[in-house]
């Protein structure tokens, strides 16, 4: 059952920027830096902008900042938060916007300088009043928890997590512009320090600066551009909670409802899916997410990911640019899940390119486990 | 002091007196945490307070590792209370990487961050 907004809508840019350290820069900085490249990509100006779909981890007012600092005056503007996955959900309210003739290019951006700023994760949230007096380190508890819970009901193991890790790497380490190339084996992430129980400093993502950008418009104009289009087939959102002590099952995301209604819109399935790229803010993501969207059963997830199954040369192609875990994590990831999978389905991934790519998959995760949200792309092939 | 009257203060108000108070919902008899002027469950609006049994078990727990000399290593867990709700806290009583997900605990009011706070110890058997 697809939805009338299938194919509608385009990605023509894509960019980023200030990945790994950008020095001397704020993240207003990256941010635009971001959105001059993915619009250079589309042969745009940033005069052609007239949507913007921004958040930042900055202010109480971010898409109001960056369209000011950007100097351009939007006349449709989301900033919705939902923390990481925000990028992903812009997919869903640009493509509306286009269609209904509310904007005619939609700029989806985001930029960070926290590594250089601060050196660690920067969260413009307070933490939720019932549990801030228990301290838990956000947001790295709350994934620890859903981690031990699925080890206990599933027997997933932390040789299976750090194996997520290991395959992140394996990817990476084909990407220029990934952060962390270095080898990685599945004892370098055991034996690295332990942060919250079970998961180590390597089963975490990195700390980085950077920046990424979206350009969108109608599919009516989308092959009078330089780049071959890519479409969005379908987009799909849920959220279950806020706060981690509010999860109903802690090994159960709200992914397996805005998997199955993203998977519906576009009519295809999982099997279809050539690229799988996933937000891996920390190991347990990946394997939740295949679990939830449909790649594997519940509790299989550490079986499916284990030696190297989702590395390049396995069976399913996840997390091919590196992903959060080893290519860049300025905070909030979500934009460049869509970036690689746009890139992969274009042709020109950094690192490893799959072979005629026609359908990947980009999912977005936001707080803590909290909102979830599925985008399936695809070529000019699949319209 | 005014009387408390919203479900925060009502909740916060009872920590203070030593008594762990839960807000259950008289139209569907669920009980909910945290305390709200609505039933999560079926919407209602018409919530009592009731004392806690203070039975509860282990849902998922995690250790924070910190180096000593910032305070050491701690717990941060989700109990599940036999009340059928969830609450954050921690499990004192215990080294933190010896508490297990089914572990009975008990709850008591003790301190956190200089204020009242529901915390557990294991249950005696
Ligand atoms: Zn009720």
């Amino acid at each position: 059952m697809t939805t009338k907004l299938r194919g509608k809508s385009a990605i023509v840019g894509t960019g980023h920027a200030g990945f790994g350290e950008a020095h001397g820069l704020t993240a207003y900085d990256v941010m635009a830096q971001s959105a001059l490249a993915a619009l250079g990509d589309a042969g745009l100006k940033l005069s052609d902008v007239d949507g913007l779909f921004c958040t930042m981890m900055e202010d109480s007012m971010p898409a109001l900042m960056a369209a000011e600092y950007l100097g351009i005056q939007p006349r449709f503007i989301d900033g919705t938060m939902t923390g990481g996955s925000s990028f992903v959900n812009y997919l869903t309210s640009a493509t509306m916007a286009l269609e209904a003739g509310l904007c005619d290019v939609a700029l989806i951006v985001y930029g960070s300088n926290q590594r250089t700023a601060s050196g660690r994760l920067v969260t413009a949230s307070r933490p939720p009043a019932y549990e801030a007096p228990y301290n838990p380190r956000y947001p790295i508890s709350a994934y620890a928890m859903a981690a031990a819970r699925h080890m206990h009901e599933f027997g997933t193991t932390r040789e299976q997590l750090a194996d997520v890790a290991v395959a992140a790497r394996a990817w990476a380490q084909h990407n220029p512009e990934a952060f962390e190339r270095g080898p990685l084996s599945r004892a370098d992430v055991l034996g690295a320090r332990m942060v919250g129980d079970p998961l180590t400093v390597r089963d975490c993502c990195l700390v980085t600066d950077g920046g990424g950008a979206i350009v969108m418009v109608r599919a009516d104009r989308a092959r009078d551009f330089p780049k071959a289009p890519v479409y969005v087939l379908g987009s799909a959102a849920e959220s279950s909670h806020r706060q981690i002590s509010q999860m109903k099952d802690f090994t159960v995301t709200a992914a397996r409802e805005s998997g199955a209604r993203a998977f519906a819109a576009a009519g295809v399935s999982p099997s279809d899916i050539q690229a799988v790229e996933l937000y891996d803010a920390f190991t347990i993501n990946t394997i939740l997410f295949l679990e939830d969207l449909g790649f594997c059963a519940k509790g299989e997830g550490g079986a499916f990911v284990e030696g190297g199954r989702i590395a390049p040369g396995g069976v399913l192609p996840v997390n091919t640019n590196g992903g959060g875990l080893s290519c860049v994590h300025p905070g909030m990831y979500g934009i460049f899940t869509v970036i690689e999978a746009a890139r992969q389905i274009r042709g020109d991934a950094p690192g490893i390119q799959l072979r005629d790519v026609d359908l990947a998959l980009a999912h977005g995760n936001g707080g803590v486990l909290s909102s979830q949200v599925t985008a399936i792309l695809g070529s000019q092939n699949t319209l | 002091m005014p009387d408390a009257t919203g479900p925060d203060q009502i909740f916060q108000r009872a920590l203070t007196n030593g008594e762990i108070m839960l807000p259950r919902c008289d139209d569907c008899g669920a009980y909910h945490f945290f305390p709200r002027v609505l039933c999560p469950h079926c919407h209602g609006t018409a919530i009592s307070w009731h004392p806690a049994s203070g039975k509860g078990r282990v849902h998922t727990t995690t250790v924070v590792r910190q180096k000593p000399e910032r305070g050491g290593d701690y717990n941060v867990c989700v109990v599940e209370l036999e009340e059928g709700v969830r609450m954050m806290s921690r499990v004192e009583g215990i080294a933190p990487g010896d508490i297990v997900i089914d572990m009975a605990v008990t709850a008591f009011v003790g301190g956190a961050e200089g204020q009242p706070a529901v915390l557990f110890k294991p249950a005696e058997v």
